[in-house]
């Protein structure tokens, strides 16, 4: 028994997170007969999974038989430009099929071909329409779906309950966790034979940003100090298409079912510029012309892809770069067109959050104009280093999945790749915390002293007469990660980020909170903040060793990729496991390629 | 542009008052942007609930000037001009200012019994799109709860939440009786337990739905038919007392299926 000062609470399986990721592994923990438990810092069935919009990739051949594991592997190991842990993509390609059939088992409703499966759509990177689809709301489809699963298995939810600090036993193996209630303010401890990390991203680091208040990074840096290792942490990506206008709702996403629906990029010149960005490596397979971009859309063997559907790195580094050079829009974005190019019925059935969204928001109808869109933050590739069949990290006990996990995206995610890897790994998440606990060697006590740092750390900013206020220092850091460590970085400026973000951990123990402990969202945020500073400390450390070009890390001083970077991740640990602890990384080499997988990429080349 | 004022009720569940607050507007600004401005400078403890800012994730529910609103969907520029008063929803438990206990939704939520598919064939099941076009409706639910917020059953009877799920369970068991792959029955379980009696079809969830979902017209309405034909068609009766005569109850006709 565990002698806890606060409401406590024991489980088999602790998931932190109720995104997909998160409900997928307890769906498959509960299978098991497993006492499991999740925890959200919001409502159930709120998490930023709902914000996915143009679908789940999986190479079901429902609309190009020519379709397999094989072709998805290779796209996305090319997309993620070769830094990808490899077993990860190939077991991502191969299950993904059955993923999707498990949501349909569970309530999903697809839309379908004309023949009754499960229609699939054109997106960035994806050599066949792979993508399976509710309009452009699949990600509130996948989360309500799980979410409807989880409840009907009779699964534990803590909702509105804050995770501050994971806990080990005496032998160092996870333990728990120790989290607050945000409606009293009250602490409570959670005692586990293992824990799954799926806690989502970091992007609210960044001012433009697609992401939530909740993408602070918590699971990153939780699992940092307890242990684990973070790689690919530089890794960010911007997705190219986000709103510009008006200001309050700059970054917010438009999804890239616009460009695979047939939407253009031009500048303010009427320029279809995507031509003058295309990369070598996808030269043989992108189309040289309007005339021959166009008959793709119909029939994808009469000409090759538009430009427009190149991964997501390479157009928003397109975007940015016109931008840069004079060609922008009056807000300082360029033009996304899909009135001009479909038939209004055809853009209000296929995008109809989006024609919402335009209409409500900037008052822009896009069945009859341009929307204004640049890059925004949208999701972190890199993030904790686990095993691909099991998702465990190296803390016994410990496992993570979903975007909180690193690997499976390389350098660069393409797009309906990231549902598809919330219930891939969430699975397998599920799967591996089950064989642990079944196996039988986990903790065996709950170190009380972690939960009292924590205790003490979170309570500090109320014994502050005077101090900062945190939304000063969120806004700051936001302005800071944004200018210094945004889309297109260099040595210099990575290097002052780093000294300031080390002036940004002073500034947080010195934090004041105003208010009660109940319902107070200046003392969430507040605890939100060593999170922040420790994803964003790590991913400016990251970027500033990665001197090369790849994916969705850009230097303007080192502009090109080099392969001598092509055989490692950054593989950060903290030393000392508090958050303000000091960070160091280290080269941690690549999975090597068997031969046969190696042979699917050499085809491709 | 111009300043405005901002009435927003702070208090708890032992009471509360309006402050206000005066903001100047940027322009395109939405009700949720000046929460959060007075939350960054002058009330960093303004309790609200919010998630997405884009109308996806149904968080921010609250009342502007007495209607049902997502926040963050209500454009300051397209509401009368002079003060702005936000309220928490009034059919929950408050917790903190714009904070409520929306936990009777989950509650319910537990008590829907779920799809039951037949196994499902090699390749996937097959459905076509007219016949998923009718739950697709129901699943653009965002569960921002201002249809259970607004309906009078629940709004001004407290007493009622124990036997009425409301319009938000109705468009989800609407979903699952329409579902192409369905086999459960919950005919019973509507009209014995989660009340669908009680709705007299004034519509009042139709018009906050911030989805545009037709929740009177496309899943009360057809629900009723359905629940009400079950249990007085004398043909339907008979066919049910032959074919389905293990099931006694509500709870027996509704099955939680085997995880």
């Amino acid at each position: 028994m565990i002698d806890s000062p606060y409401e406590h609470h024991d489980y088999d399986v602790l998931i932190i997170g109720a995104g997909g990721a998160g409900l997928r592994a307890a769906i498959e923990a509960k299978q098991r007969g497993l006492k499991v438990g999740i925890i959200t810092k919001s409502l159930l069935g709120k998490a930023h999974t709902v914000m996915a919009e143009g679908g789940i990739a999986a190479a079901m051949g429902n609309v190009y038989e020519e379709d397999n594991w094989m072709v998805h592997f290779r796209d996305t190991m090319r997309g993620g430009k070769y830094l990808n842990n490899y077993r990860m993509a190939e077991l991502h390609a191969k299950e993904s099929p059955e993923r999707v059939w498990d949501l349909e088992q569970w309530g999903a409703l697809f839309d379908r071909t004309k023949n009754g499966k499960i229609l699939q759509r054109d997106f960035g990177g994806h050599r066949f329409a792979r993508l399976a689809h509710v309009g452009d709301r699949t990600g509130l489809e996948l989360i309500r779906t799980l979410q409807q699963k989880v409840v009907s298995m009779d699964t534990d939810v803590f909702m509105e309950c804050k995770v501050l600090k994971l806990v080990h036993d005496a032998d160092g193996r996870m333990a728990g966790c120790v989290a607050y209630w945000r409606a009293t303010g009250e602490f409570v401890t959670f005692a586990a034979k293992a824990v799954i990390v799926a806690t989502g991203g970091v992007g609210k680091s960044w001012k433009f940003t697609s992401n939530s208040w909740e993408g602070t990074g918590d699971g990153h840096a939780m699992a940092l100090w307890a242990g684990a290792k973070l790689i690919d942490m530089e890794c960010i990506q911007f997705h190219p298409t986000g709103m510009v206008w008006p200001l309050s709702v700059r970054g917010l996403l438009v999804t890239e079912g616009v460009r695979g629906d047939g939407g253009v990029l031009r500048n303010s010149e009427g320029q279809r510029f995507m031509f003058n960005y295309v990369a070598d490596m996808f030269r043989a397979e992108t189309a040289d012309s309007e005339e021959e971009a166009d008959k793709w859309y119909d029939d994808h063997t009469a000409g090759r892809r538009p430009p427009e559907l190149l991964p997501r790195d390479e157009v928003a580094r397109a975007i940015n770069t016109e931008v840069k050079a004079g060609r922008g829009t009056p807000h300082g974005g360029v033009y996304l067109d899909i009135a001009s190019r479909r038939s209004a019925e055809f853009i209000r059935r296929r995008l109809p959050s989006m024609y919402h969204q335009f209409m409500e928001l900037a008052g822009v109808d896009i069945t009859r104009e341009s929307m204004e869109i640049g890059p925004t933050c949208h999701y972190i590739m890199g993030g904790i280093q686990v095993e691909a069949d099991t998702a465990a990290t190296v803390v016994p006990g410990l496992f993570a999945a979903g975007e909180a996990a690193g690997g499976m995206h390389g350098a660069n995610r393409l797009g309906g790749n990231s549902l598809s890897d919330l219930v891939v790994f969430g699975r397998r998440a599920g799967m591996g915390a089950a064989d642990y606990v079944q196996a039988g060697d986990t903790a065996t006590s709950f170190d009380l002293g972690e939960v009292e740092a924590a205790v003490r750390d979170a309570l500090a900013p109320f014994e502050r007469a005077t101090g900062e206020n945190p939304y000063t220092i969120q806004h700051d850091l936001q302005e800071l990660m944004q200018t210094k460590v945004g889309i297109i970085r260099n040595g210099p400026e990575l290097e002052e980020a780093k000294g300031q973000l080390d002036e940004f951990v002073e500034r947080v123990k010195n934090i004041a909170v105003k208010g009660g402990r109940a319902y107070n969202p200046g003392w969430n945020l507040t605890t939100d903040l060593p999170a922040m500073l420790t994803v964003s400390r790590s991913t400016a450390i990251a970027a500033s060793l990665r001197r090369e070009s790849r994916g969705g890390h850009t230097r303007e001083d080192f502009p090109q990729a080099d392969p001598a970077f092509a055989k490692f991740n950054f593989a950060l640990s903290s030393e000392g496991g508090n958050w303000d602890s000091p960070m160091v990384a280290v080269e941690s080499a690549l999975l090597a390629l068997p031969e046969d997988l190696k042979a699917l990429l050499e085809e491709a080349k | 542009m111009a300043d405005v004022t901002m009435r927003i009720w702070r208090g708890d569940s032992s009471g509360g008052d309006f402050e206000n607050y005066t903001v100047d507007l940027s322009e395109g600004e939405v009700v949720l942007d000046i929460i959060h401005r007075i939350q960054a400078t002058e009330a960093p403890d303004l309790a609200c609930r919010w998630n997405c800012k884009a109308g996806k994730c149904g968080s921010c529910s609250a009342e502007i000037n007495g209607k049902p609103r997502l926040m963050c969907m209500t454009r300051m520029d397209q509401l009368p001009e002079g003060p702005v008063t936000v309220t928490p929803m009034k059919t929950f438990p408050i917790i903190r200012d714009l904070v409520t206990d929306v936990s009777f939704n989950y509650e319910m939520a537990k008590r829907v019994p779920a799809l039951l598919p037949p196994p499902m064939p090699e390749g996937g099941y097959r459905m076509f799109q007219e016949d998923v076009e009718r739950g697709q409706e129901f699943r653009k639910c965002i569960e921002c709860f201002m249809c259970q917020d607004v309906c009078h059953v629940i709004r001004d009877h407290e007493e009622n939440k124990q036997h009425f799920a409301g319009p938000r369970f109705f468009i989800r068991y609407a979903e699952l009786e329409m579902h192409p792959l369905d086999q459960n029955d919950r005919r019973d379980l509507i009209r014995e337990e989660m009340g669908l009696g009680y709705c007299n079809i004034t519509k009042c969830c139709t018009e906050v739905c911030p989805e545009h979902i037709h929740i009177t017209d496309n899943a009360i309405i057809p629900l009723k038919e359905r629940v009400v034909d079950a249990h007085y068609d004398p043909v339907a009766w008979l066919g049910r007392k032959i074919t389905r005569r293990t099931k006694r109850s509500a709870a027996e006709a509704a099955v939680q299926p085997a995880p």
